[in-house]
């Protein structure tokens, strides 16, 4: 090691060295060192000095920033107005944000720039080990040998065998252990299958559980919809699961809007409603958008375009099947109800979907 | 074992009790090397050299910003519960009091509004973890573009990609515990994605959630992930990666006095670290900086997580892009034929979800390839030298283009992911956005390829241009006879040997193997070595340089060329 200069240095390189001789010239060394303004003069010297103080002194106001923003602001809950407690809360976290950044900045600028002015910038070169020797490597290689000798590991075959055999088992007991991850009491993919919906059950109104009538939906509207017995289900996961399951899309079109249905679909619809699986069949978002006069509905997640008057067959996007189509019908009262759950199963593609009712229970 | 070693002496055993240090520095000194052994290290770290340059700052932030993320993220835990039981919400945030949600989402609010400083901590954490992650991509694509990654350090490389791949898996997973809408329809994206996968993907999608989406476990499972799993192996790898290079050393570019065999630059003591340990304070400077002043993932904002609403125009966290905007890019059908089908099996048949499986492809080739681009180079260009010098990209034109035409394909994904901001922000149409990035998918690399290739070739001449015949200077001047011709400076010795000192090989053809022959894999082999080689620029040779100096004549020479010239002169004889 050594630092380079004009004089005696470890920087000169000889020719030969990293291969440098088949270039156009000879590597020329390190280039001269130009000495910096605040290593020949002491007056820029002091001034450098005087700019990292003075960073390190910014750094202690912003210290200082910080506490005032921790402890003059007072915290969110002293607020009877929420907005005010919103700026309150948006002011502090701007004074904490500023009065640690300056706090951080001039430690950082200031030390910084300390080394890049005051402390030596004389490059040093130093030579690279090579990484191993040849001695080393034939030494290492002779121990491994003997130690794998010493083992009889490869005079004893059947030592080696049952080993191998013993220790492609005994991962498995770990692996098993997590069959427990799942923690549903039917295990399978049956249940997939069923959502809430089935003949008779009400729609209603999401979140509020409100019934509807077919007169409250004007043509061109439409509405987000839940089974009427959700709000039966106990415990919030199983809920949402439920949930998750058997939302639904409601809207009203001009009957003559309709392009042809698929038959036995005849009857699904009342008055121009029609009501949908709210669960992209592409990867599962929830299908929200309703577009009144093309009847299309959009997917945010990957833009899967369904057209509601199509059987919501997909006009554009990823997804790979048409939106699921509930069948409705209206009760004696003269709300909305199903008339049986969803025909197949809802949401993404999984494997097991293509199984052709195994149990016999979607109508036909 | 050891008996080639020699046996210590007992004045080497007496000697450690009976030294006196003289200076406090050695009391110290000796103090602890006596317990630990301490100055190995020192005499070993003291000084050790480290090259500079700001293309080696990535690496840096990578780790500076990894370590902040620890510190925010623990700050957090003290308050965040990762639990899916239920509660009414009763903090300070009006427009949700009494709404039916979980702790996770609860106490991440209590965290945003009622405990001071902790708004701020979580967006500290949140941009760190950006952060983390750009740096890692960015330090990466260094690496890719100069050849750091080549002997011996492909290994080093490899560790830096799982780097990579882990910190993307810590992104998604703390992206996923708050419980919101967001966050909740990024799950059911996953869920969907996994469902996708043949044979095993169901099964999968119940035991991660424990039973049906959503359920009541997945929370704490991903905080596990989270705060205990991905960070451990993180900072095991970090440990793994830092101990390689300084194994290795740090390579440095190409430029006098640098050589294979030695390392130009500055000691840690005390220069490297005063501003490798500065320039950390300026990096949580920065994040807190924006930290206090953008706001990120206000998730007040989305309420607690329902399967049924959704934000539209919602965006993810930058690294998730490409992954989202390739299941954007795949259509679902071809015109009228759906690209998902049913194999028919005795049991009733299985589906294929095609429309999610193939967008997987690229994203895990792009993944695959990077963990084995290292030997693929190599074989490819036959080079099995020790690098430690890097190459500057246009001296590596074919790596340089097909880097690039990776990183385009990269980003028409990673557009896509955007494609719907891209589309409201400029009045475009959707639709006609997704076709066009279909098309530009695949041709998007092929032209960036050609065009990359094209700019390097073009920068190796100008350097071949500026050697022989040096800087235009901005000088016009009329000779004697009254020709007009610009003024050229030669440049410096320093600057000269930076400008020829590459490699540029000819494609070499097939070789034989031991039986003399050559195989179908050499062949494939001997075409891509072409493809690599073919077009080039040969550096500035010795007899070229010495003829651009008889031209020059005397008079403009600058005083290093005429050292140089003295030193090739003497190494013709
Ligand atoms: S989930 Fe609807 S388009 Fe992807």
């Amino acid at each position: 090691m050594a630092e380079h200069g004009n004089g005696d240095t470890g920087a000169v390189v000889t020719t030969g060295e990293g291969a440098s001789s088949s270039y156009a010239i000879d590597n020329p060394g390190l280039p001269p060192h130009r000495p910096r303004l605040a290593d020949v003069d002491e007056k820029y010297a002091k001034r450098s000095e005087r700019q990292v103080a003075v960073l390190f002194l910014i750094s202690i106001i912003g210290t200082v920033l910080f506490f005032v923003g921790y402890f003059a602001v007072a915290r969110m809950d002293a607020f009877d107005d929420y907005f005010e407690g919103m700026t309150a809360l948006r002011v502090q976290n701007t004074l904490l944000g500023v009065g640690s950044a300056l706090a951080m900045l001039g430690i950082g600028l200031g030390v910084v720039h300390w080394a890049r002015t005051l402390m030596p910038d004389h490059e040093v070169v130093e030579d690279r080990k090579p990484l191993r020797t040849e001695a080393h490597r034939a030494e290492a290689e002779k121990i491994v040998t003997e130690v794998i000798d010493e083992t009889q590991i490869k005079r004893r075959p059947l030592l080696r065998n049952t080993l191998i055999a013993a220790a492609l088992l005994a991962p498995l007991p770990a692996l098993v252990l997590f069959r427990d991850l799942d923690r549903s009491e039917d295990f399978g993919v049956e249940r997939m299958r069923h959502s809430l919906w089935g003949e008779g059950v009400r729609l209603v109104r999401d979140p509020v559980g409100t019934p509807i009538r077919a007169s409250d939906l004007t043509i061109g509207s439409a509405m987000h919809v839940i089974p009427e017995t959700l709000r039966e289900i106990p415990g919030h996961g199983t809920r949402l699961a439920e949930k998750a399951k058997s939302v639904v899309l409601l809207m009203r079109m001009h009957p003559d809007d309709f392009g042809e249905q698929i038959s036995g679909r005849e009857d699904w619809t009342h008055q121009g409603i029609i009501a949908c699986s709210k669960v992209c069949t592409h990867v599962g978002c929830p299908v929200a958008l309703y577009e009144r006069h093309t009847h299309h509905l959009l997917c945010p997640c990957h833009q899967s375009t369904f057209d509601a008057a199509e059987n919501f067959k997909v006009v554009f996007g990823p997804a790979g099947r048409p939106l699921p189509q509930l069948p409705i019908s209206v009760d004696e009262e003269g709300f909305l109800i199903a008339t049986s759950d969803f025909t197949e199963p809802v949401g993404p593609t999984y494997w097991e979907r293509g199984h052709t009712d195994p149990e016999g229970d979607y109508p036909a | 074992m050891s008996a080639s070693k020699e046996k210590y002496t007992e004045v080497q055993y007496l000697e450690v009790d009976q030294y006196q240090p003289k200076t406090r520095t050695g009391r110290i000194t000796n103090y602890v090397d006596t317990r630990v052994g301490g100055t190995g290290m020192v005499r070993e770290f003291g000084r050790k050299v480290f090259p500079d340059h700001w293309t080696f700052m990535f690496g840096e932030v990578a780790l500076y910003s990894f370590i902040i993320t620890v510190l925010s993220g623990a700050f957090l835990t003290f308050w965040f519960d990762p639990s899916m039981s239920t509660t009414r919400y009763s903090g300070s945030y009006a427009p949700l009091q009494g709404l039916e949600m979980s702790m996770a989402y609860a106490t991440a609010l209590e965290l945003s509004f009622d405990v001071r400083g902790g708004l701020f901590m979580r967006q500290l954490h949140h941009w760190a973890a950006l952060l983390f992650v750009l740096a890692m991509s960015v330090h990466m694509l260094r690496v890719f573009f100069t050849g750091a990654f080549r002997k011996p350090r492909e290994l080093n490389w490899v560790v830096g990609s799982a780097l990579l791949i882990l910190g993307l898996g810590a992104g998604f997973t703390g992206y996923s515990l708050p419980d919101e809408v967001l966050s909740g329809n990024g799950l059911r994206i996953i869920d969907g994605m996994l469902k996708a996968i043949p044979v095993v993907g169901t099964y999968i999608s119940f035991f991660l959630f424990g039973g049906e989406f959503p359920g009541n476990e997945v929370i704490p499972r991903l905080y596990t992930l989270h705060i205990f799993i991905i960070p451990a192996l993180i900072l095991i790898l970090i440990a793994v990666h830092l101990f390689m290079v300084v194994t290795h050393k740090h390579t440095q570019y190409p430029g006098p006095g640098r050589t294979e065999r030695n390392v130009v630059g500055y000691p840690i003591g005390p220069v490297y670290a005063a501003k490798a340990g500065g320039f950390f304070f300026i990096v949580l400077g920065i994040l807190c900086l924006i930290a206090g002043t953008f706001q990120i993932n206000a998730l007040w904002n989305y309420g607690p997580y329902d399967p049924s609403p959704v934000q539209a125009g919602a965006q993810p966290d930058w690294y998730i892009g490409p992954f989202e905007g390739v299941l954007r890019l795949m259509p679902g059908y071809l015109g009228p034929i759906p690209l998902e089908f049913n194999i028919p099996t005795p049991w009733g048949g299985n589906s294929v979800a095609t429309p999610v499986l193939i967008p997987m492809i690229p994203v895990a080739l792009i993944f695959l390839g990077m963990f084995i681009w290292p030997w693929i180079e190599a074989w490819i260009t036959g080079d099995k030298k020790e690098h430690h010098l890097l190459d500057r990209p246009r001296n590596a034109p074919t790596r340089t283009a097909f880097g690039a035409a990776v990183m385009t394909n990269y980003l028409i994904m990673w557009g896509m992911g955007s494609n719907d901001l891209i589309a409201t922000h400029f009045g475009l149409s959707l639709n006609d956005i997704t076709y066009w990035s279909r098309v530009l998918f695949f041709l998007g690399p092929v032209i960036a390829y050609i065009l990359t290739k094209r700019i390097c070739l073009a920068l190796q001449r100008k350097d071949r241009e500026v050697a022989l015949h040096g800087h235009e200077a901005g000088v016009i001047e009329v000779s004697p006879e009254g020709g007009f011709s610009e003024k050229h400076k030669l440049p410096s010795e320093y600057e000269f040997w930076t400008l020829v000192s590459y490699e540029a090989p000819e494609p070499s053809g097939p070789k034989t193997n031991a039986k003399g022959k050559v195989t179908r894999t050499e062949k494939l082999r001997a075409r891509l070595n072409r493809m690599w080689f073919e077009d080039r620029v040969e550096p500035v040779t010795r007899e070229e340089y010495l003829e651009a100096l008889e031209h020059h004549g005397h008079d403009d020479h600058s005083e290093g060329l005429e050292a140089a010239q003295s030193r090739g002169a003497i190494e013709q004889h």
